[in-house]
């Protein structure tokens, strides 16, 4: 299946949406705005023709001279048609310091809550609506985003050497009591 | 390896032929931490497979009594740090290290945990030593495992030459 079939398909089942075919060299690419990202996203999902019900990565690029800057990229994978697809979004609302936001897809898969973190955490793309938007990869209290290609990588901070626990003792002991109740009553 | 010369055995001017032994407390306790190094299991990125290496059978750290690699910080009292030390890891290793026992040391294995290595960016500390303090050094990428036994009868010779 082409890009340019998908693109057919995708077309029919979101009214409205403009699409673009990508340049790719193993599987098919399309370009998508943020504002239909979602809809085309539960389009993949759903329709029995695709099935891309796999969310395996979501990550992005910094074209750093060219506006607009940033590209989000998804990748997703049907397993019933054994078929892979990769989703490009252009941060088009962006000045050119700021990353700008891209609408979250976790209310097509879940699963993409912590790729879409890491996104924020390297890049600094906002993702609307995301209820946990909190670093993953870097420290909790770090500044800046280090996949920008902008950023200084040498650059050297202090070292910290203690961190506090980031649960209290009640909630840790609330959580322990809840996994107890879980393993003693599985269903 | 006799590290350090017992004192004379019959050194006490009594009969040799007495079942007696005499020997000075702090020579023979720093001999028993020396001779019993009990290493964290610790490991951080590709040196630590060097230092697996020099655990086990081939390399085989027990000739030099430090095979005992603990699982808690809690019974160990030297800290291999075996690889590059990220800044996000840098409290947790901290807090293991605060969690053993005196007396404790520290050895800071292959050029990343020493200087950075090839590392030289935002996210890696350069040198465990802004961490934690460090005896001994063992430079390398990664050491071979001869380099760590070096390093391990180094410390036991800091060891052997420090005062209780």
């Amino acid at each position: 299946m082409t890009a340019a079939d998908l693109i057919e398909i995708l077309n029919a089942l979101v009214p409205g949406a403009a699409y673009e075919a990508g340049a790719s060299v193993d599987f098919p690419t399309i370009y998508v705005l943020p504002e239909h990202l979602v809809d085309t996203c539960r389009a993949l999902r759903v329709e029995p023709a695709l099935r891309f019900e796999a969310f395996i990565e979501a990550t992005a690029v910094d074209y750093l001279p060219r506006v607009p800057r940033f590209e989000v990229v998804y990748h997703l994978l049907s397993v019933a048609h054994r078929r892979r697809v990769r989703l490009k979004v252009r941060v088009l609302n962006a000045a050119a310091a700021e990353a700008g936001v891209v609408p979250t897809v976790q209310s097509v898969w879940p699963g993409a809550g912590w790729p879409e973190r890491e996104v924020w955490d390297m890049f600094g793309i906002v993702f609307q609506g995301h209820p946990d938007l909190r670093r993953l990869l870097m420290p909790e209290n770090w500044e800046g985003h280090p996949g920008r290609k902008d950023y200084p990588v040498q650059i050297q901070k202090a070292t910290q050497t203690y961190s506090p626990l980031e649960v209290s003792e009640e909630q840790f002991r609330a959580n322990l009591e809840r996994d107890r109740v879980k393993r003693a009553h599985p269903h | 390896m006799a590290v350090m010369a017992p004192p004379e055995p019959h050194a006490h001017g009594l009969d040799p032929e007495l079942p007696i032994i005499t020997s000075k407390l702090e020579w023979l306790v720093q001999w028993a931490r020396q001779s019993a190094i009990w290493p964290a299991q610790f490991g951080l990125a590709c040196c630590a497979i060097e230092m697996m290496a020099m655990a086990a059978s081939r390399y085989d750290i027990a000739r030099f009594g430090a095979e005992v690699f603990r699982g808690s910080p809690r019974q160990s009292d030297l800290m291999i740090v075996a690889g590059r030390l990220s800044r996000k890891m840098a409290p947790a290793m901290r807090r293991v290290y605060d969690q053993m026992p005196e007396p404790k040391w520290v050895i800071s294995m292959g050029a990343c945990a020493s200087v950075g290595g090839v590392f030289d960016n935002y996210a890696i500390v350069q040198g465990v030593d802004q961490v934690v303090p460090v005896d001994v050094f063992v430079p390398g990428c990664p050491p071979r495992p001869e380099s760590l036994i070096y390093g391990i009868v180094q410390l036991q010779q800091k060891i052997a030459r420090s005062r209780m």
